[in-house]
């Protein structure tokens, strides 16, 4: 019983990471209806980013952890928004009219490039930080075993909430967000009815990215190591999550990204931690078997 | 977008000014926190270090590339606009280059062994790129002509060569009585992936593909007594030639170098090896051409065009997939089989996300359908980064970049127009 909280809790907190990032995901594919292959490795971009900005918070001496969390978060959302504008701008738009293979090449080859110029610029190895904010709520012991929730953890999950509500809010009832569910639909007509869509559609990726640098800066402050490498499994978790929760439905993504999260942690805890990613993309086979559209997602209607 | 005018105005140079100095300051915002800051592990704790002279060469590298590049765009349209156009849109005109080209690439893969006798690695890197060239139309069958996205081919690829290495080690197959065996297995993956998933739309199939792929790696990486894990199989049985190993000799019977009468070389094995992969990928070749005239093809490359459209006459869409799938997964299969025979060794790591990605791209970049185009790509995205081994360290940078730049340049891919396999009696061609 212990156990089963404590691996909810852990879950809890692996599925709100992916959750951030499959937001990303899913805002991106449902403007654009693409699979934005390099988001991933935005994520990966962050985290490195978030390990530079800590070491360098640390060493100009701001220890108050609210300021550097603050800082941290603001200028790594800052400069990861610049780098999902210039991958839309190099790789995804001058394809928009293309054969729709094309983007997710072009997207490949971004990804690749995007883990490369990681790994020169900033070395291959492993980053270790230090653990930014020590310590935990001990829940309640039940048979000697003790359930906590760090405050790491809690942050993750509470910023998650908080995340999904703006979000939601942003896209159902702003402006923007009737802008952007515009060019989802029709891009031409949007364009004709005064909208700029290139604008739309930069900004989506660029929030999509500062979605992803949030998720980065928690997964380093949770970890506590960070490579070059950690996009892609990540990414692919996530779009996983993205269309198991129905792609384009923003709760869907973290409905879906708390569900792999959550079958991860009690697969590692209870079955076997090697087969956990196999647990993952069966569970996602078999949702799309009975409900092709995900979780949460509406039906798409074929137009001839 | 498009204009319905020729712009008439010239672009002045403050403009082309302006435009560079904004790529600088985005160049500036991506370089700071990549380029001019880095983090070193200076014992055990991590410290931040600067690298500003490398972020000033970035931003004027950035800055005097775009006004370059912004120059030349100019001086290629001013080109485009005094030139008349007055060709039509037109369907399907025969390329006799193209054939004669294909022709001539033929006869040189005949004579490239005998050419490099002497040069081992010319042959290695060619028998690389056949593998690759038969990977790419095997894959081409499902992406290019039925248009169905597989991110997960190279699934199919460990079956196939899995297939061989446990076969041949565990009880002593040959590679020509584990061919079949292993396509036909490779063709049952197919199948059995494909049945409940193929109803699904394009970007689904493709994650769940995907997944697939995934699913296949890490049960070989942990099902040690299967394939042997992490570590792989190794010591698998060569190929041998009508049953006369490539030996220097042997206790039973004759060795290939015995038997003709040959002092023993290990490069026999080399252009062996290659003459069987160049006839296995003709044969694939063949074999599709062959299809691609038959109703089956006619029915994937509809489906491909118009799905609705296919359902609406009756057509058994799943099933015109599913034929699609085993087909293009069996021809996986069989490359399968070759890599483990030619390596002797295999384990999970040949079969990455990154190596679909590669045969996805070799179809992609060649053009989707065009089987020349496959063996273009597949040549340029194996010798590239073979070239590129001086500077190793930047070769997988400059293989992303090249990706995307290729892909900007032409996105329907290098042979990119499709000719139909069937036009309408009375079109004019």
């Amino acid at each position: 019983m212990g156990q089963f909280i404590q691996q909810l809790i852990n879950g809890l907190t692996l599925g709100s990471v992916y959750g951030l990032i499959a937001l990303g995901y899913t805002m991106v594919y449902g403007i654009i209806g693409m699979i934005n292959f390099a988001h991933g490795d935005i994520y990966m971009v962050a985290a490195i980013i978030s390990v530079t900005v800590i070491t360098l918070l640390a060493a100009l001496g701001i220890s108050a952890v609210p300021l550097a969390l603050m800082v941290t978060l603001l200028v790594v959302m800052a400069f990861t928004a610049v780098y999902g504008w210039s991958v839309e701008r190099v790789a995804y738009r001058p394809l928009r009219t293309a054969p729709r293979l094309a983007p997710l090449i072009s997207a490949i080859g971004m990804s690749i490039f995007l883990q490369n110029m990681v790994q020169l610029t900033q070395g291959a190895r492993v980053k270790p930080i230090a653990d930014m904010m020590p310590g935990q709520f001990n829940l309640f012991t039940f048979d000697g075993f003790t359930v906590f929730l760090s405050y790491t953890q809690l942050m993750i999950i509470v910023v998650t909430v908080i995340l999904l509500a703006i979000f939601t809010y942003l896209i159902t009832r702003t402006s923007f967000g009737r802008q952007q569910r515009a060019c989802e639909q029709d891009q031409t007509m949007t364009a004709l009815l005064g909208v700029n869509v290139d604008r739309t559609i930069s900004l989506t990726f660029m929030l999509g990215a500062a979605l992803a640098a949030i998720a980065g800066v928690m997964v380093t402050i949770y970890y506590g190591v960070v490579d070059f490498a950690i996009g892609f499994v990540a990414g692919l978790k996530a779009f996983t999550a993205a269309v198991l929760g129905g792609i384009g439905s923003l709760p869907g993504a973290v409905l879906g990204g708390l569900i792999i999260g959550m079958l991860e942690s009690f697969w590692s805890a209870y079955y076997s931690p090697e087969y956990k990613d196999v647990a993952g993309f069966a569970l996602l086979i078999l949702v799309l078997m009975f409900r092709p559209s995900g979780l949460l997602g509406r039906p798409e209607v074929e137009k001839v | 977008m498009t204009t319905f005018q020729a712009r008439t105005h010239t672009v002045t140079l403050t403009e082309r000014l302006k435009d560079a100095t904004n790529v600088a300051l985005i160049a500036i915002l991506l370089g700071i926190p990549m380029i001019g800051l880095h983090t070193v592990d200076a014992g055990g704790k991590l410290m931040v270090a600067t690298r500003w002279p490398w972020l000033l060469a970035f931003v004027a590298t950035m800055f005097f590339g775009r006004l370059a590049l912004q120059f030349a765009i100019d001086q290629f349209k001013l080109k485009r606009l005094t030139r008349q156009r007055t060709r039509t849109l037109e369907l399907a005109t025969p390329r006799p280059w193209l054939k004669w080209l294909g022709y001539g690439l033929l006869g040189f893969s005949l004579v490239l062994p005998i050419a490099f006798s002497d040069n081992r690695y010319v042959v290695d890197t060619a028998t690389t790129v056949l593998i690759y060239v038969m990977l790419g139309w095997g894959l081409n069958v499902v992406v290019g002509l039925a248009g169905l996205l597989d991110l997960g081919y190279v699934a199919f690829y460990a079956v196939g060569a899995y297939s061989y290495a446990l076969l041949s080690t565990q009880f002593g197959w040959n590679f020509w009585e584990t061919l079949p065996v292993a396509g036909a297995l490779a063709a049952l993956f197919g199948i059995l992936l494909g049945w409940p998933t193929l109803r699904l739309r394009g970007d689904y199939l493709a994650i769940v593909t995907l997944g697939f792929g995934e699913i296949i790696r890490v049960i070989l990486i942990n099902w040690t007594e299967f394939s042997g894990g992490p570590n792989g199989i190794g010591s698998i049985e060569r190929p041998s030639f009508f049953g006369l190993p490539f030996k220097p000799d042997s206790d039973d019977g004759a060795t290939f170098a015995s038997f003709f009468g040959l002092e023993y070389a290990s490069e026999h094995r080399v252009i062996f090896l290659y003459y069987l992969i160049l006839v296995l990928a003709l044969l694939t070749n063949l074999f599709i051409a062959r299809l691609r005239k038959l109703p089956v093809g006619l029915a994937w490359e509809a489906v491909r065009e118009d799905e609705v459209a296919c359902k609406a006459l009756g057509m058994n869409v799943t099933n015109v997939k599913l034929s699609a799938f085993a087909i293009g997964a069996m021809l996986g299969g069989f490359a399968g089989v070759f890599f483990a025979a030619r390596q002797g060794f295999i384990s999970p790591e040949s079969f990455v996300f990154s190596e679909s990605a590669t045969i996805l791209a070799i179809v992609v970049l060649g053009g989707m359908g065009s089987q020349f185009g496959v063996v273009i790509a597949a040549s340029l995205l194996v010798i590239l980064p073979e070239l590129g081994r001086d500077f190793s360290e930047y070769r997988m940078l400059l293989f992303g970049a090249a990706m995307i730049l290729i892909m900007v340049w032409k996105p329907g891919g290098l042979i990119s127009r499709r000719e139909p396999s069937k036009v309408l009696a009375g079109v004019e061609k």
